[in-house]
């Protein structure tokens, strides 16, 4: 296959980046928004282009514990999940993360019953926060196609050997037909080396991985997983930095767009940064000192990153597409709060909660948002945070 | 002839198993293929063959497309089932310079007194197409027609080669589908 530029839509450019990275084990549970990448892949090892083991099972539960057991004994593994999907492997997402397996996944972001939504936003996500995956949010297509590919270098490095997911907005990407470059074989070839897993289980040399760890060495093993995480970082980067030597597509942790001296800034992860952009056009057509940022990588927290990024701004105003309920508001604003707590000079943080189980946020909602969120920087606001959009 | 300056916002209207999304795929797939950048996706949701659906399509000639929004104000809509136009607001949004595409028996001056249209409208009996090249009412294809016909977003030969794709031993009835109902649509401008 020649590098070319074509129409595809983005889960089937996902199922197309496990070929090219030459995976060896898929495990998954179908489940909408995902179905598309999953249905590719089992079509290209059914059809032999793939030559993989696809292992089918009864529940994600189950695929992720496949996942567990491929990636030990060396096989780069990779599943997909969405919504419920990735609530139901909750427990098992832990143990992928502190036993060191490499396990790519795609998160197909939806939000989470009830009421039943196949729709997407980042609750999905927002509950797994904690379970010590490298967490990486895609804006468009190329940019998930590009992670995937990044996921599998950036886990199996040795100075890493950690899970991670690249999270793509359920329908808003899942389902989207966009131009998206496909490299090579052999570009992908030179940027991917094979997967050397270090201590892979192994019949004639018994080890136990995962066993118990009593109060006298768990611990331990956490603040193992913690620096290990926190210095992935730098992995990230470094292979970002190669991505962009071999592809000419370049990848940081933060992104600005029109930010140089803005006043105000709007934070967004995920897909709807591209639509916030045109609203940012249109406020900076009318002479307002407004600009974006787009948060990729969610852990490990880019903290240095965002502080850079924000520093000389009075507003930062923070979108966030999921809630935490009865608590200081979203996810994403919570901790970008905490990231700049101790900093002297720092902006005024607003946060809002909109585009939930689905809803369009327009441009000319973002403007919205924008301008409200300068009115209570002014004014202030008797809540913690602000739900944007709701229909009363 | 709809003038968009290079960006033109496409909705289709469509029962589910009528094509409606495969369309707006396929029209997405010539743009990309020509070097520009478009972007199609359907209404998202659990759709149910016969039941109203929408997809829609955007194209850019020189700029990469952001918003990922639906199309609340398409310069184009395009209607596979006339009957869509009794029971779903069709042209909301639809703006003032915008064009009527639809799959119809009656000339377009009856469905303009018919449904009170404002605005530039295109009529072709795509039912009718298929029915005599494909043998099935899926007309897709031939609406693709008369979307190149009512509005050059994409040439007519850029289709070829992701129909190929899309339909294999099907294609080449589908590609004279769509000549045909490219040949055969009627358009009035919104002052005629």
């Amino acid at each position: 296959m020649t590098a070319q530029r074509i129409g595809i839509e983005v889960s089937r450019a996902i199922a197309i980046a496990t070929k090219l990275a030459n995976v060896d084990v898929v495990s998954a549970y179908p489940i909408t928004p995902q179905t598309h990448i999953v249905e590719d892949i089992a079509e290209l090892v059914a059809n032999g282009e793939l030559d993989a083991a696809f292992i089918p099972v009864e529940s994600e539960h189950s695929a992720m514990s496949a996942c567990l057991g491929a990636a030990a004994v060396g096989a780069r593994t990779f599943t997909a999940t969405a919504g419920q999907g990735l609530e139901l492997m909750h427990e098992v997402l832990y143990v992928a993360s502190a036993m060191r397996l490499p396990i790519v996944m795609a998160v197909a972001n939806r939000a989470l019953s009830a009421p039943l939504s196949i729709w997407g936003d980042h609750s999905d996500v927002m509950a797994a926060r904690d379970t010590g995956w490298i967490q990486i949010f895609a804006a468009n297509g190329q940019e998930t196609f590009d992670n995937v590919l990044c996921a599998f270098r950036i886990a199996e490095d040795q100075r890493v050997l950690l899970p991670a997911m690249v999270n793509l907005d359920g329908f808003h990407l899942t389902h989207v037909i966009e131009p998206i470059y496909i490299p090579e074989q052999g570009e992908v070839d030179k940027f991917l080396p094979p997967n050397q897993y270090p201590l892979p289980l192994d019949p004639d040399k018994p080890i136990t991985m995962g066993a118990f760890a009593p109060p006298y060495i768990y611990t331990e093993v956490k603040k193992a997983q913690q620096v290990n995480l926190t210095a992935a970082k730098e992995v990230i980067l470094q292979c970002w930095k190669e991505f962009g030597d071999c592809f000419g597509r370049h990848y940081s942790p933060v992104e600005s767009y029109r930010g140089e001296k803005a006043k105000v800034l709007l934070l967004v992860m995920g897909s709807f940064s591209e639509t916030a952009m045109s609203a940012i056009d249109s406020l900076r057509d009318e002479g307002k000192e407004v600009g974006l940022i787009k948060l990729r990588l969610w852990r490990p927290f880019p903290f240095a990153e965002i502080r850079q990024a924000v520093r000389d701004a009075e507003v930062l105003i923070v979108l966030d597409r999921a809630i935490s309920f009865g608590g200081p508001g979203g996810p994403v604003c919570s901790e970008i709060r905490s990231a700049l707590y101790s900093e002297d000079k720092k902006p005024k943080v607003i946060g809002f909660v909109s585009g939930l189980g689905g809803r369009d946020i327009s441009p000319g909602e973002f403007r919205g948002i924008i301008n409200r969120g300068i009115e209570i920087s002014q004014t202030g606001s008797e809540q913690e945070f602000e739900m944007f959009g709701v229909r009363e | 002839m709809v003038n968009t300056d290079g960006f033109t916002e496409i909705r289709w209207h469509g029962r589910g198993g009528q094509g409606a999304v495969t369309s707006a795929e396929l029209v997405a797939q010539a743009a990309i293929n020509e070097g520009k950048y478009a972007q199609a996706f359907p209404a998202f949701g659990a759709e149910r063959r016969g039941a109203p659906v929408v997809a829609f399509v955007r194209i850019s000639s020189n700029q990469p497309i952001r918003v990922r929004a639906e199309i609340a104000e398409p310069d184009v809509v395009v209607v596979l089932d006339p009957g869509l136009l009794r029971i779903v607001d069709v042209t909301s949004g639809l703006k003032a310079t915008g064009m009527l595409v639809v799959n119809t028996k009656k000339p377009p001056e009856q469905i303009r007194q018919e449904f009170n249209v404002n605005w530039s409208l295109a009529t072709v009996d795509a039912t009718k197409i298929a029915e005599e090249l494909l043998g099935v009412p899926i007309v897709n294809t031939s609406m693709i027609g008369a979307l190149l016909k009512a509005t050059e977003v994409v040439k007519l030969e850029s289709l070829f080669e992701p129909l190929r794709q899309r339909f294999g031993r099907l294609a080449e009835r589908n590609i004279e589908a769509m000549k045909r109902a490219h040949e055969e649509t009627l358009v009035r401008s919104k002052s005629n």
